[in-house]
């Protein structure tokens, strides 16, 4: 009986919030505009097109709340340099991958448009199509931005070394192979 | 540009650990303020309603 689309608005609301910080890098700015969003989201319950996908729609609603803001603001709203780092818990990297806070400093110097549609492809598992459309670019204009990031990535991580190697292994090689034929120890 | 074996395996590594990234976030428990704020909401629409049906539960 009740086919208020409203009612599935929560079930958004942690990717909602993992959205929003992905893109302030800050977890009261983050809040405050999902807070924003749903309010948004519920008075304009009617602009939503049922059978459509409401992640995305929310999305658009928390990314136009942000940009008008940032244009408001005629800067990047945040510098949140080390908040992005600091605020989540560091979980034990696993068989030496990426340490996640190097990861994360690289992610957070991203631009937004960058950060954004990286996170909407590579994470939220957008289409490309989708992730256009919740942005109002074109097709092309995320991919390139998506490359864009993935490359800018691979620069701050080292990751386009030839043997590109996981980082925390690219350092003990380093050391392994100048100690190696050393011999003179100081 | 020419996709090379190189490339995509970086992407791999990178989309790796964006997901993970991406899945930490998720997995931070939402706030009772959007709970509360939805619960708000959802009360001004039924505010204006015919029925009074609504019990408030107002437990706390």
């Amino acid at each position: 009986m009740s086919s208020d689309p409203r009612d599935e608005i929560v079930t958004h609301l942690p990717a909602l919030r993992a959205f929003a910080f992905s893109l302030t890098r800050n977890f009261a700015l983050a809040d405050d505009m999902v807070q924003d969003t749903l309010v948004k989201a519920w008075t304009k319950i009617n602009t939503f097109e049922q059978g459509t996908n409401m992640r995305a729609w929310l999305f658009t609603i928390l990314r136009n709340t942000y940009y008008s803001n940032r244009r408001k603001a005629g800067r990047e709203v945040s510098d949140a340099e080390g908040v992005f780092t600091e605020s989540l818990s560091e979980k034990p990297a696993h068989d030496g991958r990426l340490q996640m806070n190097d990861f994360r400093r690289a992610f957070v110097q991203l631009t937004d448009e960058q950060r954004e549609a990286l996170i909407l492809v590579g994470a939220q598992g957008f289409s490309y199509e989708e992730a256009a459309e919740t942005c109002g670019v074109a097709v092309g204009t995320i991919k390139s931005r998506v490359n864009r990031a993935r490359a800018r990535l691979a620069e701050l991580l080292n990751l386009d070394e030839d043997d590109r190697l996981e980082m925390t292994d690219q350092a003990t090689m380093a050391v392994v192979s100048g100690a190696r034929p050393s011999g003179a120890l100081g | 540009m020419v996709q090379t074996r190189r490339n995509s395996k970086e992407a791999e590594v990178i989309d790796e650990n964006l997901k993970r990234v991406y899945q930490d976030m998720l997995d931070e428990q939402v706030p009772d303020r959007f709970l509360d704020l939805i619960a708000q909401l959802r009360a001004q629409d039924d505010g204006g309603g015919s029925e009074g049906d609504d019990t408030g539960e107002a437990s706390a």
